[in-house]
């Protein structure tokens, strides 16, 4: 019964991390197009980096993930921070509203947004589909999930260090600047590492908020696979897996010492 | 300074409920014609309902195939040593850190009709050598559950951990064949963590546009699929809303089951 589990068991990791080992492997493969193996070839990358159309989804997709983690960070820590010490009407309402875009399908967010944006840009002229847009968008997902990490660290903060400042005379500011902001800080870090590796897989709330010019990665990887398979392709794909892979690894190993300096 | 900050917490989270609710209900009072007109197109013509018929039905299956899939997994890792446990949990989840574009299309590859897996199973005769395997239902199914696993997996391996065995002794002890003893010492010790499961799976699925999309082909129209559409390229925004109340409504009606439930698990 045991080894029955087991064998199971390793058949569906397979079948897991099938895709993923499939895609990079394809992208050494010296086989221009379709699915069948020809030769071992790191062709593929060297020619990434002469592709201009490429280049600039990068650069898109970084500008795109640095500017809305810094801006997504620190509304969402201030929201945590807010919701974790403030009493005010309506704040339940807002803390359950908090769980509201984590829990609805990203489609549905999606074309809410580009929905919010069509009424806006017909009403003021602005927001014209395109990067702005597509920041804002990332922001507006973002915002919760940094919200819910800082606010998950504070309350785990011993509210003896604030009072013994406040004994001391710190006032309000000081008290933020010298005790909280710096407990604080591996769980803030926390949060824009998770902000930012959201922004950098996210397909369908970019494809729908974007414009003409502003293409990221991964519509770049959509749009591409519409016309068929490419190792090119692959070896973006490739090189975002591995990026996505760092993030986590990174992100799994602060939250070990965020938690280890917590327990103190 | 420390009200501004509620304030301003309060501030961006208007913008983004207004995002949500607000622009979804614009339409409501501009174009209340239009809106009409699409409920009426659902009510009259079964092409919607058929493509709301089907979106159900994949869900349904994908958490059926996931559940069974998922139980095996769940009980493995919870028997693993402690040593292994964490390792082997990361493993389950790290996947869902990666594109799933990039894990969706990866699979146009291996299922792809010159692959090694198809002409594998046509020579082994479980399909006849015309019939591929992608696109179609069954690389939908494919893509579905190797996305849609971890989610499952994860809350069934937190309620299977903490079975309390001696019940299971017990109901031996007192007379109880096997299946007795999952239905009535099993089952409703891991009731918790499969429905969340079942949930985790079966929202999500109705939305999914990326799977269907790129797996199907471009004969299977899904909910998911039908929203791009209204949004991309029919430019039929207040239609495309009326589809994405539809999908809300549903979730809303499975998120409601499911707190009912927590709240009174009999």
């Amino acid at each position: 019964m045991r080894r029955l589990l087991t064998i199971v068991s390793i058949c569906l990791y397979l079948f897991l991390y099938a895709p993923i080992v499939v895609v990079i492997l394809f992208s050494f493969n010296d086989n221009p197009h379709g699915a069948s193996w020809t030769g071992f070839t790191a062709h593929w990358y060297m020619k990434l980096v002469r592709n201009p159309d490429i280049l600039q989804a990068f650069k898109n997709t970084l500008w795109l993930g640095g500017i809305s983690t810094f801006i997504s960070t620190i509304l969402g820590t201030l929201l945590g921070i807010g919701l974790n010490r403030y009493n005010f009407r309506g704040k339940r309402w807002l803390t359950s509203s908090l769980y509201f875009p984590v829990a609805i399908p990203d489609i549905i967010m999606a074309v809410a947004l580009m929905l919010f944006y069509g009424i806006a840009r017909q009403m003021s002229g602005v927001f014209d589909l395109g990067m702005t847009t597509m920041i804002l968008g990332h922001i507006t997902f973002q915002i919760p999930f940094v919200a819910i990490v800082v606010r998950a660290r504070l309350s785990g903060l011993d509210p003896a260090l604030e009072e013994a400042a406040q004994d001391l005379g710190a006032n309000a500011w000081q008290i933020f600047w010298r005790i909280n902001l710096p407990l604080l800080t591996p769980g803030i870090l926390a949060g824009a590492l998770l902000a930012f590796t959201l922004s950098l897989d996210d397909f369908i709330v970019s494809f729908f908020t974007t414009g003409p010019g502003a293409t990221t990665l991964p519509i770049y990887i959509y749009s591409s696979v519409k016309r068929g398979i490419t190792p090119e392709i692959n070896a973006v794909s490739s090189l975002m897996i591995v990026a996505s892979i760092s993030l986590v690894l990174l992100l799994t190993l602060l939250d070990k010492k965020s938690l280890g300096s917590f327990s103190k | 300074m420390f009200l501004v900050i509620p304030l301003l917490g309060i501030v961006v989270i208007s913008f983004l409920s207004r995002g949500e609710l607000g622009n979804i209900q614009r339409p409501f009072t501009f174009e209340n014609y239009a809106r009409f007109f699409g409920w009426g197109f659902l009510g009259f013509d079964p092409m919607y309902l058929w493509i709301l018929g089907q979106s159900v039905l994949l869900s349904l299956v994908t958490t059926v195939l996931c559940l069974t899939t998922g139980l095996p997994l769940a009980f493995y890792l919870a028997q693993l040593s402690e040593r292994y446990r964490n390792f082997a949990l990361i493993l389950v989840v790290a996947p869902l850190w990666t594109n799933l574009l990039i894990r969706t299309y990866s699979w146009q590859i291996i299922l792809a009709p010159e692959g090694v897996l198809t002409r594998l199973i046509s020579w082994l005769g479980i399909i006849s050598s015309h019939e591929v395997l992608y696109p179609g239902f069954f690389a939908i199914f494919i893509g579905m559950v190797c996305d849609f696993l971890p989610f499952l997996v994860l809350p069934l391996y937190v309620s299977v951990e903490k079975i309390d065995y001696s019940l299971v002794d017990a109901a031996k002890d007192l007379g109880a064949n096997p299946l007795q003893v999952i239905r009535h010492a099993i089952l409703p010790q891991i009731a918790p963590g499969l429905l969340a499961g079942i949930i985790l799976v079966f929202i999500p699925a109705l939305g999914q546009f990326i799977i269907p999309d790129l797996l199907g082909g471009a004969k299977i129209m899904l909910l998911g699929n039908a929203l791009q559409m209204e949004f991309g390229a029919s430019r039929d925004w207040p239609f495309g809303s009326a589809i994405a109340i539809i999908i809300l409504a549903l979730v809303g009606a499975g998120l409601v089951f499911y707190a009912r439930f927590q709240r009174n698990p009999d």
